[in-house]
């Protein structure tokens, strides 16, 4: 049992408050990726479940007992590094090897502990080698079996695939989410890339500027963002922003600026009911725009001048003037459009995002 | 390389290269000479003629003997060598742990102590040669190896501490930070890990140590006065010279046979001695 | 809700810590046991002598004979002494001329040595053999090649018709301080060269080739270019080669013994005869104290410089 409880969180170096008050519930065996851009306090968090930072203030807890004071040697913990940390003067063996060593397990255990998680990984034929003679991807998974041997509690990862290049970023992301099933151990993973934040988390927490924006699954932070950092911050491309002007006409409520003119779906009517008069943030992602077909209402649709087309084989994206603002959408590769074409576009009503204009929060 | 002309190439770099290469070498080749020559060949005039100077026909090997024979320049080698390496080792075991103390810990006064340890460095040791005489004395250890075996360091330290930290300056600390998290303890992580890599930093400093000690004068001048417990460098200069007679085969034979070990371990570490002098310097 | 603090570590294969262990884990007491060594012998061997060299020089101790305070007395009498102030020119003169040529000379040989030619790690590695020899080894072979009547240097001379009579290197108060100049000369220039050549090879060659194509000859590029991107590491050379200089004793010891008449005698020769040599121990430690002004102003401007470098 391995769950790990954050409470109240804080650290400061000096004058800089990196981390504000984070409270995170990591269950048993489940997989947590701490996401935002860098100086957000992610990595700092990490850390300080690692024991690599003291902590400010706040508890730490795992299995119900404050690990506050523990040395990181005392904690059960391992940690994969983004440049791998692998010990440079021996070899990969006494690399995966070391951790055992300084516990004083025996050697037939060493021996039987390594074989297994080498064989795990496929790095058996790599034993005696040095790790100056690896890969990069060879060493990181030695780094990831120097991790496995101990058999600990929690897995911490520090953007572990941050040097690979993008080929075998992807090969990895894989090998990871295959190994966090078969183990089963509980894991925090720190990454600053969305995507794998996205395919490797049970749970995703997102963080800015020291501050916890909004904690969930993958696909509960991608439909139903908190904030519009969260909105923008997860999917590429990124949502597209508006800012519109609330008014009531005819019963119902419109969202306008100079570019466009839609009417406000039922599910948004109440919160929306508040800022007539007002200024909001309207938030549409590129997927959720599709070319006007007869058949699509007026009042969910808007004109726009393409201006750059980028076709992918999967699909277009259109970056779009709509008014004084621009907009991406991506289409179906079938779709004809060229520089300057006049098109319409429409948007799906049960992808609307609105977001206040001062506390950027869902509305 | 200079473009232009061969002759640009002969005037401005062969020439001037080949000066500097004669004249700073010179002296080693006339100490070689000057032993191996004949007392007869030796003591003639500067203006006598027939005289060829840079070689000779009979090269011997009596002063050598003389020199290993007559005086005690064995001992003088042993006591100097056991002198130099004892020190070096003192120095590098201390340079090591304050190096890395200073590199890689965080602690107040951090910066402080590492200014200090820089500035007794440049403190010259002609300046505490006579009051440190006193306190040999006083500690009783006048006379013995131990006054140069402990005071060396105080010369050889701050330069071993200066050049392991700029080594471990290089070495990340994600490597630290990983055998703390496997299990090791903040000693066990520096002596298992940090040191081993830093190896040829050691090595570095542990060559340019040696030759230090074996080129200190005063206060192997000073401490010591027994014949039989001079170094190499006191015991030439003092006891070859017979009321003012110098003999000077005897005396080159004793200059070249005692710079032979400091330039053989350099010459198999030429690479890391050169580091550790740009090392110290680059800073 | 309560919660307990693991203390203990209650899982498979860890060892028992000792309290000892416990505390070097502190970043703070570990950073004192590492030092401690360091400390103490620095301490005890330069700081302590030190004082005691102040105390000294306040007093009027010789050898067996403890001292009785006497104020600045030792001062006044050492600034009063005819040999003393020749000792102040000549020290002053001699590190000033060596640090000039030295300084020219290792940069001329550092400027050789930073071509591609063949065996330029085996020239490199010879160059260094003044510097690495035992000093007083070497400077014996020069009093050698000095002597008065054997001289090798005197033997050339004559034989390419430049002099019919001898030159006494040594006997000759004034030649005998240029011998003694040539000899540091001889000894400095390898560290200058190869230090300054290290400073040399950090300079990236595409800035002379920049300034090559702008049009810059070869004078201007090094006046330009290379100067100044070499000051900082002069600048740390210069420094640390004045004090030791400043404070040399083995090659005038050597060579000449400090005479003829005290025409080489310096702040460290002189102090070694009056103090050892005639055993006035406290008017010894005076004259070597002369050597802290200069080892003072080059703390400072050093420390300067790092503070000014770090805060870059």
């Amino acid at each position: 049992m391995a769950q790990v409880v954050i409470r109240s969180l804080n650290k400061k170096f000096d004058e800089v408050h990196a981390v504000k008050d984070v409270n995170l519930d990591i269950r048993d065996k489940e997989f947590v990726v701490l996401v935002g851009p860098s100086g957000c306090g992610k990595t700092t968090t990490l850390r300080m479940v690692a024991g690599l930072e003291s902590i400010t203030s706040g508890r730490i807890m795992i299995d119900d007992k404050v690990i506050n004071e523990l040395p990181p040697m005392d904690r059960d913990i391992a940690m994969v590094f983004q440049n791998y940390a692998l010990y440079p003067h021996m070899s990969v063996y006494d690399n995966m090897a070391f951790g055992l060593k300084m516990r004083k397990f025996d050697r037939a255990d060493i021996a039987k502990r390594v074989q297994e998680a080498a064989e795990i990984l496929g790095i058996q034929m790599l034993l005696k080698r040095k790790p100056r003679q690896l890969s990069g991807g060879q060493r990181q998974r030695v780094a990831l079996g120097r991790a496995i041997v101990r058999h600990p509690q929690v897995f911490l990862f520090d953007e572990p695939l941050s040097n690979l290049d993008a080929k075998l970023r992807v090969q990895m992301r894989v090998e990871l989410k295959k190994l966090h099933d078969r183990l089963g151990t509980t894991a925090i993973y720190v990454t600053h890339d969305q995507v794998e934040a996205m395919t490797l988390g049970d749970r995703v927490v997102v963080m800015k500027d020291g501050y916890v924006q909004q904690v969930g699954g993958p696909l509960e932070l991608y439909n139903e963002p908190a904030n519009r950092f969260v909105a923008g911050f997860l999917g590429s491309p990124a949502m597209n922003f508006a800012t519109v002007k609330v008014s009531q006409e005819n019963g119902a409520l419109w969202a306008a600026n100079d570019g466009m003119q839609i009417k406000a779906p039922p599910a948004h009517i109440d919160a929306l009911g508040r800022y007539v008069g007002k200024e909001v943030t309207l938030g549409i992602r590129p997927e959720d725009l599709h070319v006007a077909s007869t058949a699509d209402p007026t009042e969910l649709g808007f004109d726009v001048v393409v201006e750059v087309v980028e076709r992918l084989g999967s699909e277009i994206l259109l970056d779009v003037a709509v008014g004084t603002d621009t907009m991406v959408a991506s289409v179906e590769p079938g779709v004809r459009a060229n520089i300057h074409d006049r098109m319409r576009l429409a948007l799906n009503p049960e992808r609307l995002h609105f977001f206040d204009m001062q506390s950027e929060a869902a509305i | 390389m200079i473009e232009g002309a061969i002759w640009r190439r002969w005037v401005f770099f062969y020439t001037p290269l080949t000066s500097f290469i004669i004249l700073l070498l010179f002296p080693f080749y006339w100490m070689l000479v000057t032993t191996v020559r004949p007392d007869s060949e030796l003591y003639r005039p500067w203006n006598a003629p027939n005289y060829s100077p840079f070689w000779t026909l009979h090269p011997t090997l009596e002063h050598v003997r003389d020199l290993l024979t007559e005086t005690l320049f064995g001992t003088w080698m042993l006591n100097t060598m056991i002198i130099s390496i004892a020190a070096t080792a003192i120095s590098l075991f201390c340079g090591l742990l304050a190096g890395y103390a200073l590199s890689r810990l965080k602690f107040p006064f951090a910066g402080s102590l590492g200014t200090m340890i820089f500035i007794t460095y440049l403190v010259p040791q002609t300046l505490l040669f006579i009051p440190l005489a006193d306190i040999i004395r006083n500690f009783r250890l006048g006379d013995t190896p131990w006054a140069l075996i402990l005071t060396y360091p105080t010369f050889l330290i701050p330069f071993c501490t200066w050049l392991m930290m700029g080594y471990f300056k290089s070495i990340p600390k994600e490597l630290e930070e990983c055998a703390r998290i496997d299990g090791a303890t903040r000693w066990k992580a520096m002596v298992y890990i940090i040191f081993p890599i830093a190896v040829p930093g050691i090595l570095s400093a542990g060559i340019f140590a040696f030759t230090l000690s074996w080129n200190e004068f005063i206060y192997a001048l000073v401490f010591l006065s027994s014949p039989d417990q001079k170094t190499v460098p006191v015991g030439v200069t003092s006891e070859l010279v017979r009321g003012d007679v110098f003999y000077w085969g005897e005396l080159m034979a004793g200059a070249l046979l005692g710079s032979i070990p400091v330039a053989f371990v350099y010459s198999f570490f030429v690479e890391h001695y050169v580091a550790s002098l740009t090392g110290s310097v680059k800073g | 809700m309560t919660f307990t603090y693991a203390a203990a570590p209650a899982y498979a294969g860890t060892p028992r810590r000792g309290p000892v262990t416990r505390l070097l884990e502190d970043e703070r007491w570990l950073a004192v046991a590492l030092l401690l060594p360091t400390v103490l012998l620095l301490g005890l061997f330069i700081a302590y002598p030190f004082v005691k060299g102040v105390e000294l020089s306040v007093t009027d101790a010789k050898v067996g004979v403890p001292g009785q305070f006497v104020g600045l007395q030792n001062f006044e009498q050492v600034w009063n002494d005819g040999i003393f102030r020749v000792a102040v020119w000549n020290t002053c003169l001699y590190t000033v001329v060596t640090t000039i040529f030295k300084l020219a000379l290792g940069l001329w040989l550092a400027l050789l040595l930073n071509n591609n030619f063949k065996g330029k790690a085996f020239t490199r590695a010879f160059i260094l053999l003044p510097f690495i020899i035992p000093t007083v080894l070497s400077t014996l072979a020069w009093k050698w090649m000095f002597d008065p009547t054997f001289s090798v240097i005197n033997w050339l001379l004559f034989q390419l018709g430049i002099i019919h009579s001898r030159i006494n290197w040594l006997g000759d108060p004034t030649l005998a301080m240029v011998s003694v100049i040539i000899v540091n000369v001889w000894r400095g220039v390898p560290f200058y060269a190869i230090s300054l050549l290290a400073g040399l090879q950090t300079i990236s060659p595409e800035l002379h080739e920049a300034a090559a194509i702008d049009g810059a000859r070869a004078w201007q590029r090094f006046r330009h270019v290379t100067w100044p991107l070499l000051l900082p590491v002069t600048l740390v050379i210069v420094l640390f080669s004045v004090i030791q200089t400043f404070a040399d004793f083995q090659l005038v010891y050597v060579l000449t013994g400090g005479g003829p008449a005290n025409a080489t005698q310096l702040f460290a020769t002189y102090a070694y005869q009056i103090g050892i040599g005639t055993g006035l121990l406290s008017q010894g430690a005076t004259i070597s104290l002369a050597v802290f002004p200069v080892l003072l102003l080059v703390v400072i401007v050093q420390l300067l410089y790092i503070r000014r470098v770090e805060t870059h």
